[in-house]
C-alpha cells in the first residue's frame, strides 16, 4: 500500500488530526496505525464497495435520510457505500452468513446470536448513552391493561423472531410471571418491524406489543399521530444499544476507516445534522459486556 | 266522472295531455331510478367479488402460514383513510375460518382476532347463521332485512383446501346517498321534462281546442241563420280540422248571403206593399181634395167675403195645399222621358249643389267614369242623385267630405254617394227607405222613399252601408238598349209628377 494521496481523504487531513487524537482514546485496543488505515481507505476508493446492512433496529425506512447518510459516508470513506435494507433480522443475518455484507446495524439479539461471525464496530449513543429499553405498548384508549400480567389472553404483536426488545424481552417478562410465553397470549404474530408493531397496536390488531424504546422515541418525533394512538405501560431495564458490527472478514483497515467515520460524525456539521435526523448523539466503541443482560435472557431460553 | 267527460275540449285536451305526460314522466323516471338501484347494487357486487377473489387468492398462502400481520396489511390495503368514503369502497373486509372465528379483519377493534362471528352483534349473528347453512364453496351475496349492510362472501380456498370465508361488507349508508343522488337526478330530469312538456301541451291543447270550440259555437248559430265568420287565422292548416273549418266557412258564407238576400227581398216586398198602400190612399185622397180646392176657389170668386170667413177659407186652402203636396210626394210616378243621361247631367248636379256645400265648407268630389251617353232617363237619375246629395250635405258636419262615383260595369250603372257624417242608428237604418222615417229633425222622411221608388221603377237596387267612416248609398241601375219603359209603383198608382221632392 503506498502513501499516494487520494483527494477526498487527504483534504481532510489537517482537520482530521485533532479527530485522530480524539479517536485514539476510544480505539486503542485496535492497535492499528490510523494514518495507514486512512491511506488504505483512500486508496481503495476507486474500486471498493462497503455493503452495509440496515435492519429495523432503527427507523430504516426514511429514504431521504438514508440517501443523505450514504452520500456522507461515501464522501468521508472515499469508497462506494451500498445500503442493504432488510425487513427481517433473519435476512440480514443470512446475508452476513453468506459474506454478502461488510457491515450491519443489527439488533442485539442477532449480534449475540451470530457470535464470532461479526465484530462489534461501534455502539450508537441514544440521548448520549449507549442504552435502550423495551417498551410495552397498549392502545391509547385501553385503560384496562397496565402491565404484562394484564395482557394474558390478549393478541400480542412481536416485531421479529430475532428482536431483543420486540421478542426476547416480552417472552422473558412473561416467563418471569411464571407463565409459558407460548400459551400466555391468545394469539401472537410478527410484524417484522417495530414501527409496524406500533401500527398493529394502534389499529387494534394487537392488544399489546413490545418494542425498541429508541424506535418508539424516534417515531414519536417523526410520526406523533401514530405513537399518540398507543400508550406505554411498561419499560424494561436498560440494555446495550443495537450495535454496528463488521463482518469478521473485513480488513482491519476498512474496520478502522468505518469506525473513524462513524465516530467522527459528531465532529462536523453534516455529521451532526445526520445524527440529529437519526435521533442519535454519536457513536462510541462499546464493549461486549454492555449486552450481558441480553445474554442472561437468551440463556434462560437456552439460546446462548 | 260524467261531468269530467262533458268538459269543454278547452279544458279536456290540456288535462288529458297533462295527465298522460305526468304518468309517462313518473313511469320513466321511476323505472330509471329502480334500474339505477339495481345497477348500483350489481356494480357493488361485481366490484366486491373481483376485489374479494383477488384478496382471497393472495390471502390463502398468508393465512396458511398464520402470518396475521401480513394478512391484516392485505385486507387493509383497499382502504384509504385519508379519502372520503367511496360508494363502491367496502366498509370492512374480514376472513372467518371454518368455525366462523375471525382470522383477520380490517376493523380489528370491533372484530378482534379469533372472536366468534356470531358474538359480534345482530348483523354478524345473522351472517354467521347464513354462512353456516350455505354452501361456502361459492361466492354469495347476503342482505338482511333491517340491516344496513350488504355482504359479499368469497371462499378462501385452493383446490380442496378451504381455510375459511372472506367477507366484504358494504354499508348501505354509503351507497344509498349515491342512489338518492341518482334518484334525485332522475326526478330532476322528470321535473324538467314536465316543465317543458306541460306548457307545450297546454299551448297545443288550447291551440287545438280553440278552433273546435269556435266551430261548435258557430255550428250552433247556424240554426238561427246567423253563423259568425271565423277568422282563417284561427286554424290555418289543411288537416282534417282545417278542412272542417273551410267547409264551415263556405257554408256560413252561403247561409249569410242567403239570409241577406231574404232580408232584402222581404224589405222590397214590404216597401212595395207600403208603396201600394200609400198610392192607394193618395189616389183616394186626391179626388175629393181636388173637389174641395175647386169649391174653395169658387167660393172666393163669388164675391167679397167677410174678413173672418176669408181667414177661415185661407186657412182651409193652405191646409188642403199641404195635403196635396204630401199626397203628391207619396205618389211617385216616373214620367216618360226621352232624353238619355249624359256626363253634362253630373256637371249640372255638381253646379246645383255647390252653394249648399260651400256654406258648410264641405269638400265635394265627383268621379265620373262613364260613356258620354247612357240609356237611362236623365231626369230620374238627376232627381235621385240630387236627393241623395242634399241628404248627404245635410248629414255631414262642417269640414267633412262628400263624394260621388259613377261607374259602368256589367251592363249596369253603379252610383255611389258617400259622406263622412255620423252613421244613422241601426233602428233607423233598417227602415231607412220607408216613408216618414227620418234620421234628422225637420225632414218628413219622404226623400229616400222617393229615391227608392224611383230606382225600383228603373229596375235597379239601392242600398246603404256604413264603411270606412263613411255612409255610402249604392245604386245599381241596369242599362237597356231600348228606351226605358216605366213601370208603375204598385197597382193603381196614378201618374203624378214629383219633380221636387223634399
Amino acid at each position: 500500500m503506498s502513501n499516494q494521496p487520494s483527494l477526498p481523504s487527504i483534504e481532510e487531513l489537517p482537520d482530521g488530526n485533532g479527530r485522530r487524537l480524539f479517536l485514539r482514546a476510544f480505539t486503542a485496543s485496535l492497535g492499528a496505525g490510523l494514518l495507514g488505515a486512512n491511506r488504505v481507505a483512500a486508496q481503495t476508493a476507486v474500486t471498493q464497495t462497503f455493503r452495509v446492512g440496515l435492519t429495523p433496529a432503527f427507523v430504516h425506512d426514511q429514504h431521504a435520510l438514508m440517501a443523505d447518510w450514504r452520500r456522507y459516508l461515501e464522501s468521508r470513506l472515499g469508497v462506494t457505500v451500498e445500503f442493504v435494507p432488510r425487513n427481517s433480522y433473519r435476512e440480514s443475518m443470512d446475508l452476513l452468513h453468506q459474506g454478502r455484507l461488510d457491515f450491519a446495524w443489527l439488533c442485539v439479539y442477532p449480534f449475540l446470536y451470530l457470535k464470532d461471525l461479526v465484530r462489534l464496530l461501534a455502539v450508537p449513543l441514544n440521548q448520549g448513552r449507549p442504552y435502550y429499553r423495551s417498551y410495552l405498548l397498549v392502545a391509547a384508549d385501553d385503560q384496562r391493561r397496565n402491565s404484562m400480567a394484564d395482557l394474558k389472553g390478549a393478541a400480542f404483536a412481536y416485531s421479529d423472531v430475532y428482536s431483543n426488545t420486540g421478542y426476547l424481552v416480552p417472552r422473558y417478562q412473561v416467563r418471569q410471571l411464571g407463565e409459558d410465553p407460548n400459551t400466555f397470549f391468545r394469539k401472537t404474530f410478527f410484524t417484522w418491524s417495530h414501527r409496524k408493531a406500533v401500527e398493529a397496536v394502534a389499529a387494534g390488531m394487537a392488544d399489546g406489543a413490545a418494542m425498541d424504546s429508541f424506535v418508539w422515541d424516534t417515531l414519536k418525533q417523526v410520526k406523533p399521530e401514530l405513537t399518540g394512538r398507543t400508550r406505554i405501560i411498561g419499560a424494561s431495564p436498560e440494555y446495550g444499544f443495537p450495535p454496528f458490527v463488521a463482518h469478521r472478514s473485513v480488513s482491519a483497515s476498512d474496520y478502522g476507516a468505518m469506525q473513524r467515520v462513524l465516530f467522527g460524525m459528531q465532529n462536523d456539521a453534516d455529521g451532526r445534522q445526520l445524527l440529529e435526523r437519526l435521533n442519535l448523539t454519536g457513536f462510541i466503541v462499546g464493549e461486549r459486556r454492555l449486552y450481558d443482560g441480553v445474554v442472561t435472557m437468551m440463556r434462560a431460553f437456552g439460546e446462548y | 266522472m260524467r261531468q269530467f267527460f262533458d268538459l269543454s275540449f278547452r279544458h279536456k285536451i290540456p288535462l288529458w295531455g297533462g295527465a298522460l305526460i305526468v304518468v309517462s314522466a313518473v313511469a320513466v323516471s321511476g323505472g330509471l331510478i329502480f334500474r339505477a338501484y339495481e345497477h348500483l347494487k350489481q356494480d357493488l357486487v361485481i366490484s366486491s367479488e373481483s376485489l374479494g377473489y383477488t384478496l382471497a387468492n393472495t390471502l390463502f398462502p398468508v393465512l396458511l402460514h398464520d402470518d396475521a400481520w401480513r394478512a391484516f396489511e392485505l385486507v387493509r390495503a383497499p382502504f384509504h383513510e385519508d379519502r372520503p368514503e367511496q360508494p363502491l369502497e367496502p366498509k370492512a373486509i374480514f376472513v372467518v375460518d371454518r368455525d366462523l372465528k375471525v382470522l383477520v379483519s380490517s376493523m380489528p377493534r370491533s372484530m378482534p382476532l379469533l372472536a366468534e362471528l356470531g358474538s359480534l352483534g345482530a348483523d354478524y349473528s345473522q351472517l354467521a347463521h347464513a354462512l353456516a347453512a350455505a354452501n361456502s364453496d361459492v361466492a354469495g351475496v347476503y342482505e338482511f332485512p333491517g340491516s344496513d349492510h350488504l355482504y359479499v362472501t368469497i371462499p378462501v380456498a385452493e383446490k380442496d383446501e378451504r381455510l375459511g370465508t372472506l367477507v366484504v361488507t358494504h354499508s348501505k349508508h354509503v351507497f344509498l346517498p349515491r342512489f338518492y343522488g341518482f334518484a334525485l337526478g332522475g326526478a330532476g330530469m322528470g321535473a324538467l321534462v314536465l316543465a317543458i312538456l306541460l306548457p307545450l301541451n297546454w299551448y297545443w291543447g288550447r291551440r287545438m281546442a280553440e278552433p273546435l270550440v269556435q266551430l261548435a259555437h258557430g255550428m250552433s248559430e247556424i240554426v238561427h241563420g246567423a253563423p259568425a265568420d271565423l277568422s282563417p287565422d284561427l286554424y290555418s292548416f289543411s288537416d282534417e280540422l282545417g278542412q272542417l273549418f273551410a267547409a264551415y266557412r263556405a257554408a256560413a258564407a252561403e247561409i249569410r248571403q242567403k239570409s241577406a238576400l231574404e232580408r232584402e227581398v222581404m224589405q222590397s216586398e214590404r216597401l212595395a206593399a207600403v208603396g201600394r198602400l200609400a198610392a192607394g190612399i193618395a189616389h183616394e185622397v186626391n179626388n175629393p181634395l181636388g173637389g174641395m180646392l175647386m169649391a174653395l176657389d169658387t167660393l172666393k170668386q163669388r164675391g167679397p167675403l167677410d174678413p173672418a170667413t176669408a181667414r177661415t177659407v185661407a186657412l182651409l186652402e193652405r191646409g188642403l195645399q199641404q195635403i196635396t203636396e204630401t199626397v203628391g210626394a207619396l205618389l211617385v210616378q216616373a214620367r216618360v222621358q226621352a232624353r238619355a243621361l249624359n256626363r253634362q247631367d253630373f256637371e249640372d248636379i255638381h253646379t246645383l249643389i255647390e252653394p249648399q256645400a260651400t256654406r258648410k265648407a264641405l269638400q265635394v268630389a265627383f268621379d265620373i267614369d262613364i260613356a258620354e251617353s247612357l240609356p237611362l232617363p236623365a231626369g230620374f237619375v238627376r232627381q235621385v242623385l240630387i236627393n241623395l246629395l242634399l241628404n248627404a250635405i245635410e248629414a255631414t258636419p262642417p269640414g267633412g267630405r262628400v263624394r260621388v262615383d259613377a261607374r259602368e260595369s256589367d251592363g249596369q250603372l253603379a252610383l255611389l254617394v258617400a259622406n263622412t257624417g255620423e252613421p244613422p242608428p241601426p233602428e233607423i237604418l233598417a227602415h231607412l227607405f220607408e216613408p216618414f222615417v227620418s234620421g234628422r229633425e225637420g225632414g218628413h222622411g219622404l226623400g229616400l222613399w222617393v229615391s227608392y221608388q224611383t230606382v225600383s221603377q228603373l229596375g235597379g237596387r239601392i242600398a246603404v252601408e256604413c264603411r270606412d267612416g263613411e255612409v255610402r248609398f249604392l245604386i245599381h241601375l241596369p242599362l237597356r238598349s231600348e228606351a226605358p219603359a216605366l213601370t208603375k209603383v204598385g197597382a193603381g198608382a196614378t201618374a203624378l209628377e214629383t219633380e221636387n221632392p223634399t
